[in-house]
C-alpha cells in the first residue's frame, strides 16, 4: 500500500491501522485497511456496491458499536489518539456524520435542529450563544439567507437539498475535527448536489472531509485524494487527478473506465 | 367460447362482485345506525343539566316521578366523577408502563425475552374482561381490604396496557432508522435519543393509541363490578367504592323504576367515546411524520 505524498510535511489527522470490520465471524467486509488522511483535504471513497466503503466510514465514528454482531479490529487514531480509548459518544462528537437521506429531526424547528447536538448532549447555552451558533452554522452551509425568517418552522418544511444542508449545519455546530459523509448527495437533484459540492470545497478550509460516493465524476470534481475499495480491500489511495489519469492498479483502472462497477 | 364472450363474462362477474361488496357494506352499517338512532332517540328525554349535576335518584323518588308522569329526577354525577377518577388513575399507571414496554419491544426485536413479552401482550389483549376483573379482585381488592376506585383502575390498567404497548412499539418501528443514527452520530446518549427524538417523533401514533385505549376501557363494566363496586354518592377517595357510568347503566337496567336512565347514560357514554375517537383521528392526521 503506497502512501500519498501531498502532506506538505503535515501530520495526518486520521490514521487507520489494519482496520477490519466483520458482520459475521470469519467474513470481513473491510480487510486490513491502513492509510492516513491529512487535514483540510477532501478524500473520496469510491468502489462498487458492497465493497465496504460505508462500512469503513462508519468504523471511524464507531457507529458499529450500536450493533453487537459487528466487530471492528485494528486501530484508528484521530489527532494521534486511539478512538477506541474514548467513549463512543465523545468520538462521535469529534467525527461528525452526514447521512444519505436528509434526516432533520421532524419534531424540531430549524433553529432547534441546528442546536440538536447541544440539546442531546445536555449542554446548556444562553440565548446569545445559541443565536451565534445557529447563525454561524447556517451561514457556513449557505442556508442562513434562505431560512432566517422561518427559523421556527419544522426542518421537514425545507426542500431536500436545504434539509441536507441543515443536517450538515447540525453537524458543523458541534465543531467536529472531521466530517464523515455517506453519499450525501445521492438522494438529491443535480442543482442541490451542485450546491453541496460547492459547500464542501469551502468547508475543507476549516474541516477535513471524507466522503463516500458512488459518483465518480463527483469524486473527480471535489476530492483532493481518492480511495478505491474493492471487495473490502483498499486497492489504491492517492491524489485524485493522478488516480483518474494514471491509476497505479489495474482494478482501479478497470473500475474508472467502466469495465465493472 | 370465443374471446369477446369470455371478456363479457369477466366484466359481468366484476360488476357482480362490486355490487355485492357495496351491498354487504350497507347491510353492515344498518345495525350501527340503528344503535345510534335508538340510543339518541330514547336518551335525549332525560339528557338534561341534572344528568350532569345530580347523583343517582333513589328507586322510590323515581317511582313517584314515573307515576306523576314527570321526568326522573337526579342524574349520574357520581358515575361521571367515578369514571373520571378510575380512568385517570388507570392512565397514570398504564401510560408510563406501556411506553417503556413498547420502547423495549421496538428496540430489542430479536431478543427471546422481547419475543416472549410480545406474545404475552397479544394474549393479554384477547383476555376476557371478566377474567381481568377477577385477577384485579385478587390483586387489589383483597390486599386493600375492600372495593375501591384504585382496585378498579388496576383492572383497567391491565386492559389498557396491551393497546398502549402495541401502538408505541408499532409507531417506533415505523420511524426511519436514520433518526436514531443521526442522534447518536451527534454524540447523544441512547436515553436522550429515545426521549428527545424517537418518542416526540412518534407522538401522533402513540397518543392515538392511548386515546383509543381510554375509549375502550371507558365502557368496561364487568371488571369494575368486581373491583370498584359502585356508589350512590360522589366519591373522590381512591380507597372507597366508586361508581362509573357503565356500572350505573347496569344498575338502571336492573331497576324497573330507573330503566329510562339507561338510555341517557348510554348516550353520554357514546358521545364521550365518539369525541375521543374524533380527537384521535385529528391527532393522527396532524402529527403524521
Amino acid at each position: 500500500m503506497e502512501n500519498i505524498n501531498n502532506n506538505n510535511g503535515m501530520e495526518p489527522i486520521l490514521q487507520l491501522k489494519e482496520v477490519s470490520v466483520s458482520y459475521a465471524p470469519g467474513t470481513k467486509a473491510v480487510k486490513d485497511v491502513t492509510t492516513d488522511i491529512y487535514p483540510n483535504t477532501i478524500t473520496a471513497i469510491m468502489g462498487p456496491s458492497g465493497c465496504g466503503k460505508s462500512t469503513l466510514l462508519r468504523a471511524i465514528n464507531r457507529m458499529h458499536d450500536l450493533y453487537p454482531n459487528i466487530k471492528t479490529t485494528g486501530d484508528i487514531l484521530l489527532k494521534g489518539e486511539n478512538i477506541f480509548n474514548f467513549d463512543p459518544m465523545e468520538v462521535r462528537r469529534m467525527a461528525g456524520m452526514v447521512f444519505q437521506q436528509p434526516n432533520p429531526f421532524p419534531t424540531m424547528s430549524i433553529y432547534d435542529n441546528v442546536l440538536a447536538g447541544y440539546k442531546l448532549n445536555g449542554i446548556r447555552l444562553d440565548k446569545k450563544e445559541k443565536d451565534e451558533i445557529v447563525e454561524q452554522s447556517l451561514k457556513g452551509v449557505a442556508l442562513w439567507n434562505e431560512v432566517k425568517d422561518v427559523m421556527s418552522k419544522r426542518g421537514s418544511f425545507l426542500s431536500g437539498g436545504q434539509q441536507q444542508r441543515l443536517c450538515i449545519a447540525r453537524t458543523l455546530a458541534l465543531k467536529p475535527e472531521i466530517l464523515l459523509m455517506d453519499e450525501p448527495t445521492s438522494a438529491l437533484d443535480p442543482i442541490s448536489t451542485n450546491k453541496i459540492e460547492e459547500l464542501l470545497l469551502e468547508l475543507k478550509n476549516q474541516f477535513t472531509i471524507i466522503i463516500v460516493t458512488h459518483n465518480m465524476s463527483q469524486a473527480a470534481r471535489i476530492s483532493d485524494n481518492s480511495m478505491f475499495m474493492y471487495l473490502g480491500e483498499l486497492v489504491e489511495h492517492g491524489n485524485t487527478t493522478q488516480m483518474f489519469t494514471k491509476p497505479k492498479n489495474k482494478r482501479t483502472e478497470e473500475y474508472l473506465t467502466g469495465v465493472f462497477g | 367460447m370465443n374471446i369477446s364472450n369470455s371478456i363479457r363474462v369477466r366484466k359481468r362477474s366484476n360488476q357482480l362482485v362490486y355490487w355485492m361488496v357495496c351491498l354487504f357494506s350497507f347491510i353492515a352499517m344498518i345495525p350501527l345506525f340503528l344503535i345510534l338512532w335508538d340510543v339518541a332517540s330514547k336518551g335525549y328525554k332525560n339528557f338534561n343539566l341534572s344528568l350532569f349535576t345530580e347523583v343517582t335518584p333513589s328507586s322510590m323518588d323515581a317511582l313517584l316521578a314515573n307515576m306523576n308522569g314527570d321526568p326522573i329526577p337526579g342524574g349520574i354525577l357520581n358515575g361521571i366523577t367515578g369514571s373520571i377518577l378510575i380512568v385517570l388513575l388507570a392512565i397514570l399507571f398504564s401510560v408510563p408502563l406501556g411506553l417503556f414496554i413498547g420502547i423495549y419491544l421496538s428496540e430489542n426485536r430479536e431478543r427471546k425475552f422481547a419475543k416472549a413479552v410480545s406474545f404475552l401482550t397479544d394474549l393479554l389483549q384477547g383476555m376476557p374482561s371478566i377474567v381481568i376483573g377477577i385477577i384485579a379482585y385478587a390483586w387489589a381488592v383483597k390486599p386493600l381490604g375492600g372495593y375501591s376506585a384504585l382496585a378498579g383502575s388496576v383492572a383497567l390498567t391491565i386492559m389498557m396496557l396491551p393497546m398502549i404497548v402495541r401502538s408505541t412499539e408499532e409507531t417506533l418501528k415505523m420511524l426511519p432508522h436514520s433518526y436514531k443514527e443521526a442522534g447518536l452520530a451527534l454524540g447523544s446518549s441512547y436515553t436522550n435519543v429515545v426521549f428527545r427524538i424517537l418518542l416526540p417523533s412518534g407522538f401522533g401514533g402513540i397518543f392515538t393509541g392511548i386515546l383509543l385505549a381510554i375509549s375502550r376501557v371507558m365502557g368496561e363494566t364487568a371488571p369494575l363490578m368486581l373491583t370498584a363496586l359502585g356508589a350512590s354518592v360522589v366519591n373522590w377517595d381512591v380507597l372507597e367504592p366508586t361508581s362509573a357510568i357503565p356500572l350505573l347503566i347496569w344498575d338502571f337496567y336492573n331497576d324497573p323504576n330507573l330503566v329510562d336512565l339507561v338510555w341517557s347514560s348510554s348516550l353520554l357514554l357514546l358521545i364521550v367515546i365518539f369525541i375521543l375517537n374524533w380527537i384521535a383521528k385529528i391527532v393522527a392526521r396532524k402529527w403524521k411524520i
